[in-house]
């Protein structure tokens, strides 16, 4: 009983690992630069709702709302003050530095303005979960719907790729950038489109980290956007169900470790998996293989 | 051809000149007795971020590529050569002899997980590298602060889970207490030793880069696939670069290991903060410039300790330096802004060639 309430558990931490892949794995693909920044953008996210429902008193879905056009917003506002300018640039180390610079300054923004003291974040979820086999086997709320919400996204998300007019233009420019603007495609602004729905989605992945495990500091969005960026190497970057898939593989693997290997190892363990998958496949479960051309 | 040659060489007369004019002035402070304590506490310190920022420059302004793992190496290094030095403790009496085997075997454990983690160097680049050192610091970070070794007349002791899993003798001690780290190991580095290791590190830096080793190392840089194309061996000058710069990263632990009393692994001192400040010391004195790097890594050491009421905003200003800086030098509009306005250097530059 306990290996299927470690796998539920896995599947839950998987999902939250999943939808933060997403953002980064859409960044990635299209814009060609890892956002360090995204983990961060989590953690602002969670603040952000965190205060409209103990400050402001308001329900639980305005203030996820709330949070989620406040990371949007964030989110355009990074793009365009920090990597638009960087994009041409002749090194693309600059604007990984860049990136790097800007999750500092969340995290150091958030450490003057809230403090370091870990806040309780109260569980958007009042539900209390699932008792089967005779109360042997209990499913919190938060991890259902944690679960529910991921698998939701992904196929909202695949079907806006692959359906709709700005999905086809994001196709389009993570193939060819050059060749999607002589088609005529906004390449800029279907950029900042891929970081305001990354950014939202953060913000979602941020309330729902943070009901699970409900400790909210500035360093909250550090790990778990390194993690998830495993993650998105994992299934192969810049393929969505590539990002859904090693997310939840990792969540997984991450409560396996921590729950038959030692528990201060997991951090260990989810690294040791970046570093075997890069080595074995560099391009990770589903993603394509780009040749470099000269 | 000559010409440039002996422009290069005054421009490392400089450099050394710089660093022993620094070293002779600070040392003639301390001995009228001009510096607080407390500053002369930061001298070992500062010798090791400048050796520290020697070597991610090796890596990020000479080889092109970003390493985030580089306290990592350092952690591995001091912990290392503290664990011998604490073992050796009553056996080796001489601290200078004590210290330059520990610092032997600082480097060399640096420089092997310098290969080893160069190993997936040589199939990955870019945000893939920097991805991986970042987890190869965290993993090091992470074995660390779980690992547990004693020692007793029966020989060592290892575990992963605490002290008493040890099942040492009563005579044994604990030498690596997880978490706590090695608690007095002793205390060898001083100034002369670190301002002696600068020197060195500064030599090795300056005559590889003008070696043809840096020459064919700087080429992968700046076009990976045309260096290849002309028979530069890129997998072993990628490896060489990151070995040696693994190694120095060791080095500088080793002094920084040796200079504490109570050895422990976090975050802001073997982690991610670490390779951050590090990373600010190299961007703000210039990608590839190694002077750049030793003057920012002095000037940002020393002024937050001379601006104490500052002291909460310093990791603020430090993440606007990255930005700025990236965006002032990068930026392809910024470059073009400063060519505009700023025309003079580009004169200038005309004039040298």
């Amino acid at each position: 009983m306990s290996f299927i309430s470690y796998l539920i558990n896995g599947l839950g931490l998987g999902s939250v690992y999943a939808i933060i892949a997403l953002g980064y794995t859409m960044v990635y693909g299209i814009a060609k630069m890892l956002n360090f920044a995204h983990g961060d953008v989590i953690m602002i996210g969670a603040y952000v709702a965190l205060l409209s429902m103990t400050h402001a008193g308001m329900p639980v879905l305005p203030a996820v709302l709330i949070s989620v056009v406040a990371c949007t917003v964030l989110g355009l506002l990074i793009e365009r003050v920090a990597y638009k300018p960087l994009r041409n640039a002749s090194s693309s180390l600059a604007v990984l530095i860049t990136a790097i610079g800007v999750s500092y300054l969340l995290q150091n923004i958030a450490l003057l303005m809230f403090g370091a003291n870990a806040q309780t974040f109260p569980s958007v979820v009042k539900w209390k979960g699932l008792s089967l086999a005779g109360g042997k086997l209990t499913i919190s709320g938060e991890t259902l719907v944690t679960i529910i919400v991921c698998i939701i996204i992904m196929i909202a998300l695949i079907l806006f790729v692959q359906k709709t007019k700005p999905g086809q233009a994001m196709r389009a420019v993570s193939e060819d950038r050059g060749a999607a603007l002589l088609m005529g495609i906004n390449v800029n602004g279907t950029i900042a489109l891929t970081f305001a729905i990354g950014s939202g989605l953060a913000a979602i992945a941020g309330v729902l980290l943070c009901s699970a495990y409900p400790s909210l500091t500035p360093y909250t969005g550090a790990m778990p956007g390194i993690k998830a960026f495993v993650a998105a190497v994992f299934g192969g970057i810049g393929s969505i169900p590539g990002a859904f898939i090693g997310g939840i593989l990792l969540g997984i693997i991450e409560i396996f470790g921590k729950a038959y290997i030692s528990s201060q190892m997991a951090d260990a363990i989810v690294f040791a998996v970046l570093i075997v998958v890069l080595l074995v496949k560099p391009t990770g479960l589903l993603g394509k293989k780009i040749q470099e051309k000269v | 051809m000559l010409k440039k040659l002996s422009k290069q060489k005054i421009s490392d007369i400089i450099t050394y000149g710089i660093v022993l004019v620094a070293f002779i002035v600070m040392q003639i402070l301390i001995n009228a007795g001009q510096i607080s304590s407390l500053f002369e506490g930061l001298m070992v310190p500062l010798c090791t971020y400048i050796i520290l920022a020697i070597s991610l420059n090796l890596v990020v302004g000479v080889l092109g590529e970003l390493s985030l793992g580089h306290a990592g190496f350092m952690c591995v290094g001091a912990f290392t050569s503290a664990f011998f030095s604490k073992c050796m403790q009553d056996t080796i009496t001489n601290s200078i002899v004590r210290f330059l085997i520990a610092l032997l075997i600082g480097i060399v454990v640096a420089a092997i997980f310098g290969l080893l983690i160069g190993i997936p160097v040589l199939r990955l680049n870019g945000d893939y590298l920097a991805i991986v050192t970042l987890a190869f610091g965290e993993i090091i970070k992470n074995i660390v602060n779980v690992l547990f070794i004693g020692k007793d007349s029966k020989g060592f002791h290892f575990s992963t889970k605490d002290v008493m899993a040890l099942n040492m003798e009563p005579d044994g001690k604990v030498i690596v207490n997880g978490p706590q780290g090695i608690t007095g190991a002793p205390k060898d580095a001083t100034f002369f030793i670190g301002f002696i290791l600068v020197l060195i590190t500064l030599f090795i830096i300056l005559n590889l880069i003008h070696s043809r080793d840096g020459r064919a190392i700087m080429a992968i840089r700046d076009n990976r696939i045309a260096a290849e194309s002309i028979g530069i061996n890129i997998t072993k000058y990628k490896l060489m670069t990151f070995t040696i710069s693994a190694a120095m990263a060791g080095a500088a632990g080793v002094l920084y290991g040796h200079n504490l009393s109570n050895l422990t692994a976090n975050t802001n001192n073997f982690g991610y903060n670490m390779s951050i400040n590090i990373l600010v010391f190299v961007v703000l004195g210039g990608i590839g410039n190694i002077r750049g790097s030793i003057i920012s890594a002095v000037v940002l050491t020393l002024l937050p300790e001379l601006l104490r009421g500052l002291s909460d905003y310093r990791m603020l200003i430090y993440a606007i330096v990255l930005i700025v800086m990236m965006l002032f030098n990068w930026a392809p509009k910024a470059i073009e802004w400063r060519e505009k306005y700023l025309s003079f250097k580009k004169n200038k530059k005309e004039a040298v060639k």
